[in-house]
């Protein structure tokens, strides 16, 4: 490969104001991933450069950095495939608070995960001398989330997360999932019931940006999905959340039998989902007010959702499965 | 100073697993140098073995005999027994914990043929069980999270162990550079293993036996440290592991010629004999002009696996191959040589994880190891596939409950923070103010370049003097290593440094434990001397640390209680 300009972040807390972008020139050999090159920097050029890594071989989760603006992981990237006009820039993780170059502090981050309970609860009524047994079919309702590496790049891409750090966050409610489709966990409508609350599954505004970016199968956008449907599925409709999602099934599904206009309107949302209630429409203005100043703000004209045919016929169908579960 | 009851350092599979057994009944902090789901235990791909039968007449009794077979009988088989008879129900109880693992079709834990195992005994999760296993227990650490006190990017620089007792460590915080003692009862190990040394290798960047040289410059002795165990599929160029459930699921090896060579080597086993027998007959193809275009190569091919079957086992496989040699193992072979995977040395324990301090067997109070740091001896001179994971998660726990009793019923006893803190000072002040002549990268390129030309697949004793001679060079210049980071926080170059230094130390404890070996077996195979010698060599090495810094040898009987030594056929 021809020379590379590496543009990378430099910072150290106690001793900088603020971080800037260092140029490195280096000719990344053959096969060479960002990682291979962030080490090159580091043994050659500038030693004194840190970022976290260990295993190289993307399942540890430890070299997660920004690049191009993006979370991505630093061993599983080829340079070639990073470089655009001769340059590639890597930054730290956002959403996180920096504490060196490219390291952050990545508390708040486990923090979060912690939320959710994610161990799992056992049903203990049952006693058993080998294993519990689990079908393959329903092993794989988990498979996806377990894939998870706690690499944080979800996080650290999440807009929501970016407005209100108070979110659960893609990876928590990622992991959230592997417990609520886990055949063998008992707290399956207790994990709901804490997921439903305010800061939690229905605050994602389905921006898709955790799903591009998870290096692994566990695609916290797909697991959320789920989890909202398992909860609708099972009647938990009376919360801001839900309603939140009620408000959204009126804004494109129809409302009480005038046809809907299959457009999402994001600012009536809020409204909807808070009910009547002047302190809980009150309380979302801080979010509303940050959401504006960083440009996060719905657009003001409704956008057209894609394939919303499909969208009317999953809530036709949430209709559907919940007057059975009232039969 | 900061005082626990129990301070384990490292939070793989055996550091977990021993907390978990400790947390809530006496008072534990876990100590570790990255955050406990970035630990490498988290890289096992293929599986974990246990005599559960769920797909065949398996039985605990075969499962002790392929060990102590595979260890090339150099296994302690007090110990393989222990560890085969503990297998089931500590998988059960991992499951039971929450563990992934993939299912059969009649919903119990799927299980695969290893290499080395005459029974489809290997328990997975896809391909990558030791992530499975590893978060299972990182959420059983969140769920104790007020029980232990979890220390997360600190670095491990000393033991305190006087008159026969370990009393706690001394550690620097990575993230403020600041320095810490913890007093402790009693010190657990689980700092996993020391692959790191080569040029191409499979493990992680923090594999360098930092935990099994901090106990020998504390003056306990390293058990069979030249058996390290070279691995069949690497990918090519790195060395990052294409796992053995690849020819577990029936993956062809293949030489430069379209052969599939090894019915030249292992006629009833092919390409499922053990790892030191298949990375030997890969070596040897190499070296005699049969690499893939006469390169330092040869091929797994998968194709005739299919599409669907690698989808679904080897999702992780076929992946890395695209991501670090851009080749799709479903319509092209991937291109692999021997990488250096496992210690079977380490810091030598009992059966319950206490350290012994030399050939009499005298425990060392206070202290304990297990897992890959660990020497129980259980894997002997080869470890079979799938063993040492289950040996960190059996060994975790015993290692747990055995240093819980020990606990117990302990003392504090008294330590000198002054001095203790002035000694780790000490070393970190030296390593920061050096002539700063010597590049470290150069100095652990050619380390690594040195050990696998001269300690590697085949070792001579030719070879081993060159390295003999190249490490002490090496060391002397590492002396003047220039580290250019001067500050506190997150100052990754000192640690790499103090790393390095390990590296360079246990390289020449390989080397001469090599060198003195006069005899093949298992990962250890002599070019001068090719034959196993059990009438001088069916024992285990001690390596002790001289005054003046020199490695002195001296050994230890292996146990044998059921099998005798006999060829070893595949
Ligand atoms: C790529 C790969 C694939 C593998 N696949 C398999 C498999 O399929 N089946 C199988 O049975 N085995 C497999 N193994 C081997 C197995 O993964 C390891 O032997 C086992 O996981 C070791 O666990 P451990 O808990 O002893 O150590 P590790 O998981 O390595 O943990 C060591 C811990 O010690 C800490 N530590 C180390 N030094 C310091 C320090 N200075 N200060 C503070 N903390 C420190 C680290 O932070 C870490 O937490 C594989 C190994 C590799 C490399
Ligand atoms: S889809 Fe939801 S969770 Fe994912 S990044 Fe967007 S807002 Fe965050
Ligand atoms: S969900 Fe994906 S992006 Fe988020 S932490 Fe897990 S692996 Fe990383
Ligand atoms: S270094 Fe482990 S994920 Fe990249």
């Amino acid at each position: 490969m021809a020379e590379v300009r590496f543009l990378v972040s430099k910072y150290n807390s106690e001793t900088d104001a603020k971080p800037r972008l260092q140029e490195f020139r280096l000719d990344p050999p053959q096969g060479a991933t960002l990682l291979d090159c962030l080490n090159l920097i580091k043994w050659k050029l500038d030693g004194t450069l840190s970022f976290r890594m260990s295993c190289r071989s993307a399942i540890c989760g430890s070299c997660a950095v920004r690049v191009n603006g993006h979370a991505r992981l630093a061993c599983k990237t080829q340079a070639a495939d990073a470089v655009i006009d001769g340059r590639v820039t890597i930054e730290p993780l956002g959403n996180m608070t920096l504490i060196r170059d490219l390291v952050v502090d990545l508390e708040p981050f486990w923090a979060s995960v912690e939320k959710v309970r994610p161990w799992l609860v056992p049903d203990d009524s049952k006693k058993y001398e080998r294993e519990r047994l689990q079908s393959h079919h329903d092993q794989l309702k988990i498979d996806a989330a377990s894939t998870c590496i706690m690499c944080a790049s979800c996080f650290s891409d999440c807009n929501v997360m970016e407005v209100d750090p108070k979110f659960l966050g893609p990876a928590a409610l990622a992991k959230a999932q592997r417990f609520v489709f886990d055949t063998r966990d008992a707290e399956k409508w207790d994990r709901l019931e804490l997921l439903g609350q305010i800061h939690g599954m229905w605050d994602c505004t389905h921006c898709a940006e955790c799903s591009t970016r998870c290096p692994t199968d566990a695609k916290p956008l797909e697991r959320i999905t789920e989890l909202r449907r398992a909860a609708m599925a099972a009647g938990m409709t009376d919360n801001n959340a839900a309603r939140h999602v009620l408000g959204f099934r009126e804004s494109i599904g129809g409302f009480k039998g005038i046809g809907g206009s299959g457009m999402l309107n994001e600012n009536y949302l809020p409204v909807r989902s808070m009910g009547l209630s002047i302190g809980g429409i009150l309380s979302l203005i801080p979010v509303g007010l940050r959401m504006f100043a960083r440009k996060k703000n719905p657009p003001l004209i409704p956008h057209v959702i894609e394939k919303v045919g499909e969208v009317r016929k999953m809530f036709r169908r949430f209709d559907e499965y919940n007057k059975e579960g009232e039969k | 100073m900061i005082t626990h009851d129990v301070v384990i350092v490292g939070s793989g599979l055996a550091g977990l697993r021993a907390a978990i057994e400790m947390a809530g009944k006496v008072d534990v902090a876990v100590v570790s140098k990255v955050y406990p789901s970035r630990s490498h235990s988290g890289a096992a791909q293929g599986g974990v073995a246990a005599a559960m039968a769920n797909s065949s007449d398996d039985s605990v009794e075969s499962h002790f005999f392929d060990t102590v077979k595979g260890s090339d009988y150099l296994a302690d088989q007090d110990a393989a027994e222990i560890m085969t008879r503990d297998a089931p129900v500590t998988i059960t109880e991992m499951e039971r914990l929450g563990c992934v693992f993939s299912r059969d079709e009649k919903g119990r834990i799927a299980q695969r043929e290893f290499g080395g195992h005459s029974h489809p005994r290997a328990c997975y999760a896809a391909d990558r069980t030791g992530h499975a296993l590893l978060h299972t227990l990182f959420e059983q650490s969140m769920k104790h999270k007020a029980a232990v006190t979890y220390y997360s990017e600190w670095y491990l620089l000393s033991l305190i162990y006087e008159e026969g007792s370990a009393r706690g460590i001394t550690m620097m915080n990575i993230r403020t550079g600041e320095l810490e003692v913890v007093r402790a009862k009693t010190v657990l190990f689980g700092t996993g293993g020391y692959g790191r040394a080569f040029k191409i290798t499979s493990n992680a960047f923090a594999c360098t036996g930092d935990g099994v040289m901090t106990a020998y410059r504390a003056g306990i002795p390293l058990e069979d440290m030249e058996f390290v165990q070279f691995h069949p599929t690497g990918l090519y160029g790195q060395g990052i592991l294409m796992s053995e459930a690849a020819r577990g699921e029936g993956g062809y090896l293949v030489n430069g010629k379209g052969e599939r060579f090894m019915d030249k080597y292992a006629k009833s086993k092919m390409e499922l004999a053990p790892r030191d027998i298949v990375s030997r007959a890969e070596q040897t193809e190499i070296n005699e002009g049969r690499g893939i275009g006469g390169k330092d190569f040869v091929h797994i091919d998968l194709r005739h696996l299919g599409r669907e079957k690698i989808i679904e086992r080897l999702p992780q496989i076929r992946q890395l191959a695209i991501d670090f040699l851009g080749v799709d193992c479903i319509d092209k072979p991937i291109p692999i040589q021997p990488t250096a995977h496992y210690s079977m040395g380490g810091i030598p324990v009992d059966v319950d994880c206490q350290v012994i301090t030399d050939e009499k067997k005298t425990k060392a109070r206070g202290f304990f190891a297990a897992g890959e740091c660990s020497c129980v001896s259980v894997h002997g001179a080869n470890r079979l596939g799938t063993n040492s994971l289950l040996d960190a998660c059996v060994f975790g726990r015993r290692a747990g409950k055995a240093a819980l009793d020990y606990t117990l019923s302990a003392r504090h006893e008294s330590v000198n923070e002054a001095a203790e803190l002035g000694k780790a000072r000490k070393r970190l002040d030296a390593l920061l103010s050096t002539p700063e002549t010597e590049s470290a990268n150069d100095i652990r390129n050619e380390l690594k370049e040195t050990m696998s030309n001269h300690a590697g697949v085949y070792r001579g004793a030719e070879g081993l003097l060159v390295a003999k001679a190249a490490l002490k060079l090496l060391r002397e210049r590492f002396k003047s290593v220039r580290v250019t980071d001067k500050g506190k926080l997150f100052n990754t170059e000192l640690v790499e440094a103090l790393e390095l230094s390990n590296m360079l130390e246990y390289s020449e404890i390989i080397v001469e434990g090599a060198l003195a070996r006069r005899e093949s077996r298992g990962a250890h195979a002599r070019t001068d001397f090719p034959k196993r010698d059990d009438a001088n060599w069916l024992k285990h090495t001690l390596a002790r640390k001289n005054a003046d810094g020199s490695v002195s040898l001296g050994y230890k009987p292996v146990v044998i209680t059921k099998y005798q030594p006999e060829e070893r056929k595949y």
